[in-house]
């Protein structure tokens, strides 16, 4: 008798947990967060597995799957193979994006408009004060640009974001690395700050002599136009996603340990300089092996059914190569009760 | 029946019970401020220990080489605030002493329902519209007829550039914001004042004036105090409003057009991402923001009280 019933209660519980609808949370970087939410969208109605993001900021996702109230994070800072190693945290890159440079200036196309790295440094650096500047001259011969002080429009929040822009500037002027440097938030020479992307367009649009920095997806919905960029390999190229997509061919996935790579300046004639990867973290021990299946599958789908809804919003989902390799650390790596995730 | 009953349930209990649960519920409060100022104490030691004394006097603010100082925020709030203040008093003074003493009713009693509602406007309705509305305004209109035309931007608190964003900008909004409040409680103190008394200075042949001011304002001097710091304890802590439009930097106030922040604004901008020395560089500015709010209110009734017994009244 009691055999039956224990059997009984085992079979139950087992049903019950199969026919469980399973949550996913995860919370982090902005940068990618408009993919993310047409992703856990189409994810449910193909699936009926629901995944909750929240667009809280990279630093947050950092502290929250720290802190053990997620079952994934994403940054778009890549965090060091030490401190995943401290952490029991494996990191992968999801998609890339690019940050692109908006101008707000009377009478002039601004995606006509052309800088190079040092240029754009020296006006975040408040050293070009006017549009008419010499070294703005120099790059754009022919356009008639007029004699307005320049008004910097930078991120007042901490964000991944300024963390792929500052790295960019970092890269092309020692002057900056020296005086700001590198970071989520840094001290800001001049300007003034916005909230987040929106508010960092909004405040282009409305100060005239504007210029900010802001991911491009947000600057085409705010139909703000980007400028050129020279590159690494000296051309000036416009933003699109077939520049991301030039920056990220020959980043070396094969031997970043922990899959760190910044993609900042990048090599190639046709590469946009300021392109950044954004990241998911998760647990290398799993606590729970259905849901660790459950993760797994999801950023599966991701990367071959979610692909053609994130190049529609200007972002460039992983090359397959780099996602096999992916999906093959996971294979390595992933443990859940002691045994190896298996999908 | 009455002997059962007294074996189970001792009759002094519920009495006891009832008293337990409501000491409770009022000592919760209590506990609920000594309790927040502990938490955001101890959050802000690891700043505290490594900044010392010197978190309140720098103005360095370098997330990339974790160095903070409190002072931009610190002087920002104060800005803004006084800005409000010095805006706000002066009108609501005048409103409220037009609509008790000489607005007709037909059209005091629809101002001053205005008044009420406009208190109730949630702050972020501000912030929406000194974005949209308000710093076009100031940049394409005000700022250039303050720095150029009245020629002011050759002293010292009007830079001489302007994009509509800053601190006049904030401290303007914070007054349209709090002057609602602060009309409200001073037209409430006016009407307080005895009718007796108001009439006996008029029979004594005193005008409007000298009715409003040596008896209105002297009997209801608490009252008016009291809403100056009711206005204040409000533009002290808002940050809805401050964040649109203030600019959002860590700088010193050099001019009155100039970009800066506030306290509340700098919490509010760098919470999400805050880790380590920074979080609690936070942690201690939002300690320096409740210690303000609480010193003001202290102030308030320390101040009150010495009045009170100066006119007499216990």
């Amino acid at each position: 008798m009691k055999k039956v019933l224990t059997a009984g209660i085992m079979t139950a519980v087992a049903w019950s947990a199969a026919s469980q609808t399973i949550t996913l949370n995860g919370a982090g970087a902005s940068f990618p967060a408009p993919v993310y939410r047409v992703w856990t969208y189409n994810y449910k109605q193909a699936t009926g597995v629901k995944v909750n993001y929240q667009s809280v900021g990279s630093g947050a996702g950092i502290s929250q799957i720290k802190a053990g109230t997620i079952d994934f994070g994403a940054s778009d800072k890549p965090l060091e193979k030490k401190e995943l190693d401290q952490a029991g945290l494996m990191q992968f890159p999801m998609l890339m994006g690019g940050v692109v440079v908006v101008a707000n200036l009377p009478g002039v196309q601004a995606d006509e408009l052309k800088l190079d790295g040092p240029t754009l440094a020296g006006i975040f650096l408040g050293k070009i004060k006017k549009w008419d500047d010499p070294a703005i001259l120099r790059l754009n011969i022919g356009v008639q640009i007029p004699s307005i002080p320049i008004t910097v429009v930078h991120r007042s929040d901490g964000s991944g974001t300024t963390w792929i822009f500052t790295n960019y500037l970092n890269k092309v002027s020692p002057e900056w690395k020296r005086r700001v440097g590198n970071g989520k938030a840094v001290k800001w020479p001049v300007g003034i700050g916005g909230q987040k992307n929106p508010g960092v367009g909004n405040n282009v649009k409305r100060i005239k002599g504007a210029v900010g920095y802001i991911e491009y997806t947000y600057a085409v919905e705010a139909q703000l136009p980007a400028l050129q960029l020279k590159n690494k390999a000296g051309k000036f190229v416009r933003p699109a996603l077939k520049s991301f997509q030039a920056a990220g061919a020959n980043a070396d996935w094969k031997n970043a340990p922990g899959y760190y790579l910044v993609l900042t300046d990048q090599p190639g004639s046709d590469s946009w300089p300021i392109t950044g990867v954004t990241y998911i973290l998760i647990y290398r021990q799993q606590p729970d092996m259905v849901k660790a299946k459950a993760l797994l599958d999801y950023f599966g789908w991701c990367y071959k059914q979610g692909a053609a809804a994130a190049a529609k919003l200007q972002y460039v989902p992983l090359p397959g190569k780099v996602a096999a390799m992916v999906e093959n650390s996971w294979a390595e790596q992933l443990t859940a009760g002691g045994e190896a995730v298996k999908r | 029946m009455a002997i059962l009953k007294k074996q189970f349930v001792n009759p002094e209990l519920p009495d006891r019970l009832f008293r337990v649960l409501t000491a409770g519920a009022a000592w919760l409060a209590m506990l609920l401020l000594v309790g927040l100022v502990g938490q955001l104490f101890y959050c802000a030691m690891p700043a505290v220990r490594r900044f010392g004394f010197r978190f309140l006097v720098a103005s360095e603010w370098d997330p990339v080489n974790n160095i903070y100082g409190a002072l931009p925020a610190v002087t920002g709030t104060l800005v803004t605030t006084a800005i409000a203040i010095v805006i706000a008093v002066p009108i609501s003074f005048i409103v409220a002493m037009y609509l008790v003493e000489s607005a007709p009713h037909w059209l005091s009693v629809p101002i001053s329902h205005t008044l009420d509602l406009l208190a109730a406007i949630p702050s972020i309705i501000y912030g929406m519209w000194g974005l949209f509305v308000f710093v076009p305004f100031m940049q394409t209109y005000i700022q250039p007829l303050l720095a150029d035309r009245l020629g002011l931007k050759h002293l010292a608190f009007f830079g001489p550039e302007y994009n509509g964003f800053g601190f006049l900008t904030a401290g303007i909004i914070l007054a349209l914001m709090i002057l609602p409040f602060i009309c409200a409680v001073m037209r409430d103190v006016f009407r307080l004042v005895p009718n007796v008394l108001r009439e006996s200075a008029f029979g004594a042949g005193a005008t409007h004036w000298e009715v409003t001011y040596d008896i209105a304002l002297k009997y209801g001097a608490r009252g008016l105090l009291g809403a100056v710091f009711l206005g204040l304890g409000r533009a002290v802590g808002e940050t809805m409003a401050i964040l649109f439009v203030i600019g959002n930097v860590q700088n010193l106030p050099r001019s009155l057009f100039g970009s800066g922040t506030t306290i509340a604004a700098t919490l509010a901008n760098n919470f999400g991402e805050a880790e380590g020395i920074l979080k609690s560089s936070l942690f201690e500015l939002g300690l320096i923001l409740l210690l303000t709010a609480l010193g003001i209110q202290v102030l308030a009734q320390l101040w009150l009280n010495r009045i009170r017994k100066q006119m007499g009244e216990q």
